[in-house]
């Protein structure tokens, strides 16, 4: 029986180390690609890390944000940029982490092996801040185009930097608007217990109440649900002017349905992760007169903005919610290789810091922490089946897009 | 039974064989970092998962309790690592003082379970430890207010890495003219650890209170007119799993750098009981290669999957991504049909079956 | 008092629900003593069959209600064909294995029908067409739709039809009968495989129906929606007592009642302590608790191990 069981010790060992084993080749082929740089005429293959869940319940946003960041490398491959007097050719390199923080270390540390030259990345909060701490010991720049947990830039890390407004920008915005601008004396508050619901909510909470509106319910869900009668229930009988919700579009959508269904006329509002087509459709009718935000400028006033929606929708289809921030992050990176003359993170790292970028989400420039600096927000009004912009707040270029206030009618 | 008592000495005779194995543990993080370091942190989930499924074992391979819920121990020790580690209360205690801590508290949360559990058999008790699970990563999730204990669904933060004086595991140094990095490291902690885990669950099979568990689990009532005190060996088997699974957090907080609910969703307590099933329950080596490839296993199919697709279709008909979960689905079901009672069963259980099936 | 009648609909319609798909599990268990994890998935597929039926049918003119009988009657089928082929592939071979084998393999085909279905109808949510014109009525304050007095009627149907197939015709008299003693009811000439393959049809069969009362209360489908249901569904059968048809239909909805009301009043119970948040705790506290004072759950038969 030992001599059976002995050798199956070692072939087990043996197997695993063939499957690492396996694994390790890959690099190598690919390492000539990048070497190639020397011979061939004047062309470097600069390679950018994506990272996003493309399995999951949000893998729909998670192909969105790939998407996004491979437009942004096909079009800066069609501007035949040339950086340190050598042509560049971008290359984007999506890695899958699942939305699980622990696939997400791996996958960053994979990146960091593939010697990539940034990363942009990750969706969630969850996972874009384990990983943003080995992007920081290897020393290179990430941009996240969607984690909005303030946590992410507070630990101190150079290399950190998000192009999308954090829950505390967006959270105080919408809280204001709805006590100010709405009018609304009662707010009912739900949340979905995720980082992101609840840190948004919390902020609205804050801004509602130094503003003058009372918290008459605060309810709470989670995101795999689908049946909010017993909270709406709830927040009905306390008839609040307001209801928001700190929540994705799959949450949404359902919520106004059932709200139709129990009589609620309350005005619904709700952050960016619900101001989306997506909700439009899962909520259908019942979507009318929704007020919703979204961080940074609505992309079809700025001139950039349409031509990115154009290309986009033609390309992939409709845009989820993140497409555009993550196309961003990659010009981002881009622009500041451009402006140190180098694709070296040590060298362009400083500058990613320096931006001063017209992206299609508006004007992108960072503060000491690496938070978008007067990070706009904008508000929508879901009418007919469409978001119609209403107003925007803050950003260097709300001046650009005051005439979308007149938009409205 | 003679087999049992031949395997108490393996260690004199194979002497080969474990230096061999030593060689072998030496240099897998050497040579995965050849592939890069992902590989070497890929080896480490899969300890750690060797280390989760070895504590599980206990439970449910020994004592025969099916518990869904195990992913609550994890939790439980990677929060008290967080906790005493990290500016959240600005604590920040060496590792040898908070693994086992972390461990103290698993075991009695594990004791809280078994409890009022103590009377359920099979399918309710594993229905009220799946319950018990998400009951703690529920209150894990929400417990940032009234007061702000684990800071709720964000998570904690800069946790501290596991530090011996200046030698921290967080960056690379040079030991003995070789560049050792993080994730090295960790993994020769996580061996150490797994090391000892496995002679715990040796000295235990063939203890008196393994006999004991064997006993409950083969017939429960038969085992208490025998004398045995099934209330406390049972307790015992919760507790010590569950010990277990509170030093496994621990590492894991101190090596992830952060911690937050989502980490310890049901689906991980599914994981590492399918290790355990699938590799052969009550059988140490068996568990280990469970553990191991169903941790490699997506990894090596996250990589395989794209060229062989373009090498036999000549391009992508599905998603990849999407494939790779459907493989990893058909795999459990196929070794379970074919080798119902796991990859490497123990040989005594083999026989056991063969005798049923006659 | 409006509020409390408003909880107590919502619950009933939710527990409904939970109580057809709990039925699927516990005739399965009753039968053979396996949890069929996968029983969740099968009412996913259920609500993403009617969905493509429905959706393809929804131009064709003909009148709404039929679309919708239509498109019940083919995800009916084509989870009963499901069910089937998962015992005969997946879960028959295993029979006389050690206990947690068919669990795992149940586990793992859940796996393999979420991942079937995701390349079928991808990963973004679908959203299922209102095919019957909604009207609320009002009650007492209370509000209810044609809908959930549809779903809670249809439930209640099937239900009785169950039971009357179960204790009135022969096949559920052979199927009682092997629940009792699988070996002695195939010497009495009971074709023991037919019996678990029927038990696994008509459970999945309530599983469709399940799925598309999900697909037209909610007017949502994903094709992850299975797990969490399915999850919940089984908790009410062992509340109720797995293995026992009346105990899995009132373990139904008591669960969807208690949910209802505990994220209703769980915040005015303990002095706004715990929250909404703490709804999903509520079911399994009451189930811990009930297993506590009664191990078999509450209409579960005292017995020994089944093992």
């Amino acid at each position: 029986m030992n001599q059976v069981r002995m050798p199956g010790v070692l072939i087990a060992l043996a197997a695993s180390v063939a499957l690492i084993g396996c694994g390790k080749e890959e690099p190598k082929a690919a390492a000539p690609a990048a070497a190639s740089a020397a011979p061939a005429p004047e062309e470097v293959i600069v390679r950018i890390g994506h990272v996003a869940p493309l399995t999951g319940p949000i893998a729909h946003l998670g192909k969105d944000n790939e998407n996004g960041a491979r437009l942004a490398v096909d079009d800066a491959n069609a501007q035949k940029i040339t950086i340190d007097g050598k042509l560049v050719k971008f290359e984007l390199l999506g890695e899958d982490d699942q939305a699980d923080p622990k696939t997400g270390t791996v996958v960053a540390q994979k990146l960091v092996d593939a010697k990539v030259a940034g990363v942009v990345g990750h969706l969630n909060s969850g996972t874009t801040i384990p990983a943003s701490s080995i992007y920081n010991q290897a020393g290179l720049p990430q941009i996240s185009p969607s984690a909005t947990n303030p946590k992410y830039t507070q630990q101190g890390f150079n290399t950190a930097f998000r192009v999308m407004a954090n829950d505390v920008q967006q959270g105080s915005v919408v809280g204001t608007y709805a006590a100010k601008d709405m009018g609304a004396k009662t707010i009912a508050i739900i949340d979905d217990r995720t980082a992101y619901g609840q840190g948004l909510a919390d902020e609205v909470e804050k801004a509602a109440k130094a503003n003058g509106a009372t918290v008459v319910a605060r309810e709470f869900t989670n995101d795999k649900a689908i049946d909010f009668k017993a909270i709406l229930t709830k927040i009905k009988a306390t008839n609040p002017d307001v209801i928001f919700l700190g929540g994705m579009d799959a949450v949404g959508g359902p919520m106004l349905k059932q709200m139709k269904e129990l009589g609620i006329t309350a005005q619904f509002t709700t952050g960016d992760g619900g101001c989306s087509p997506e909700l439009i459709k899962l909520a259908g009718e019942a979507s009318e007169g929704v007020i919703c935000t979204q961080a940074g400028l609505p992309a079809d006033k700025l001139p950039n903005g349409q031509k990115f929606l154009a290309d986009f929708t033609s390309k992939y289809g409709q845009i989820q919610i993140y497409s555009p921030y993550s196309y961003d992050a990659v010009m981002v990176l881009i622009d500041a290789m451009k402006r140190a003359n180098s694709v070296d993170p040590v060298k362009y790292l400083p500058e990613v810091g320096k931006t001063s970028y017209d992206g299609v989400t508006g004007k992108i420039e960072f503060d000491e922490k690496g938070d978008i600096k007067n990070g706009a927000i904008t508000v929508f009004e879901i009418k007919d089946g469409k978001l119609v912009t209403l107003k925007s707040e803050g950003g260097a270029m709300a001046a650009a897009a005051a005439p979308a206030t007149e938009a409205k009618q | 039974m003679n087999g049992q008592v031949k395997t108490s000495t393996p260690w004199q005779r194979h002497w080969m064989a474990v230096v061999l194995i030593g060689a072998v543990l030496l240099a897998v993080p050497f040579v995965a970092a050849l592939g890069g370091q992902a590989w070497v942190r890929i080896a480490n989930f899969a300890i750690l998962y060797v280390f989760l499924a070895l504590g599980l074992n206990i439970v449910v391979g020994y004592a025969g309790l099916l518990d869904l819920g195990y992913v609550a121990f994890y939790a439980v020790g990677a929060y008290v690592y967080a906790l005493l580690a990290s500016p959240h209360f600005g604590l920040h205690l060496p590792f040898w003082v908070i693994l086992p801590i972390g461990a103290g508290v698993a075991c009695i949360f594990g004791m809280l379970l078994g409890a009022p559990t103590l009377k359920l058999r099979g399918d309710y008790l594993a229905i009220v430890t799946l319950g018990f699970g998400e009951i703690i990563r529920i209150f894990l999730n929400n417990l940032n207010a009234p007061i702000n204990v684990t800071n709720g669904a964000q998570g904690i933060t800069l946790i501290d890495p596991i530090r011996i004086g200046d030698f921290s595991f967080a960056d690379t140094s040079t030991v003995l003219g070789v560049a050792i990095s993080g994730p090295q490291k960790y993994y020769f902690l996580l061996v150490a650890l797994a090391i000892g885990v496995i002679i715990v669950n040796i000295r235990l099979q063939n203890s008196r209170v393994g006999r004991a568990w064997q006993a409950i689990r083969e017939d429960e009532v038969a085992a208490k007119a025998c004398g045995i005190n099934t209330r406390n060996i049972k307790l015992l088997a919760f507790a010590m799993g569950a010990s277990f699974g509170g030093i496994a957090g621990g590492v894991f907080s101190a090596m992830q750098g952060f911690v937050s609910p989502e980490s310890f969703s049901l689906m991980e307590s599914i994981t590492i009981l399918a290790m355990v099933v699938l590799g052969g329950m009550g059988h140490i080596p068996g568990v280990i290669l469970g553990a191991i490839l169903l941790t490699a296993l997506p990894e090596v199919l996250r990589y395989g999957i794209e060229p062989l697709q373009q090498a036999v279709f000549g391009r992508m008909i599905i998603d990849p991504e999407s494939l790779r979960m459907l493989i990893f689905g058909l795999s459990m079901v196929l070794v379970m049909r074919f080798r119902p009672a796991g990859l490497w069963p123990s040989p005594q259980r083999r026989r056991e079956l063969a005798e049923s099936a006659n | 008092m409006d509020t409390l009648l408003q909880q107590l609909i919502n619950g009933l319609t939710l527990g409904a629900v939970y109580a057809l798909v709990a039925l699927g599990y516990t005739m399965v268990y009753g039968i053979i003593g396996l949890i069929n994890f996968a029983h969740g998935e099968v009412v996913m597929i259920g609500t993403m069959v009617a969905f493509t039926v429905i959706v393809s049918l929804a131009g064709s003119g003909m009148p709404p209600l039929m679309i919708l009988g239509i498109g019940l009657m083919i995800s009916v089928l084509v989870c009963m064909a499901l069910g089937w082929s998962l015992e005969r592939v997946a879960y028959r071979p295993l029979r006389g294995a050690p206990r947690l084998t068919p669990l795992i393999t149940a586990i793992g085909m859940s796996m393999v029908l979420q991942n079937v279905a995701m390349i079928i109808w991808g990963r973004n949510y679908i959203t299922f067409p209102p095919m019957i014109e909604k009207h609320i009525f009002h009650i007492g304050g209370a509000t209810f739709t044609n809908v959930q007095v549809a779903i809670v009627t249809l439930a209640a149907l099937v239900m009785s039809g169950l039971i009357y197939l179960v204790h009135r015709t022969r096949l559920g008299m052979a199927m009682r009968a092997t629940a009792q003693n699988p070996q002695v009811a195939s010497l009495m000439g009971v074709d023991i495989n037919r019996v678990i393959a029927m038990a696994f049809v008509i459970g999945s069969a309530l599983g469709a129906v399940a799925g598309c009362m999900v697909g037209s209360y909610y007017e949502i489908a994903h094709y992850q929606m299975g797990f969490m249901l399915g999850l919940k569904a089984f908790t009410a059968a062992v509340l109720g007592g797995i293995g026992n048809l009346a105990g899995a239909m009132a373990g139904g909805i008591l669960l969807g009642v208690i949910e209802a009301l505990g994220a209703g009043y769980i915040g005015q119970l303990t002095g706004d302590f715990l929250g909404s948040h703490y709804q999903d705790i509520f079911a399994f506290v009451v189930l811990i608790v009930v297993l506590m004072f009664r191990p078999s759950g509450l209409f579960g038969e005292r017995e020994g191990d089944r093992a």
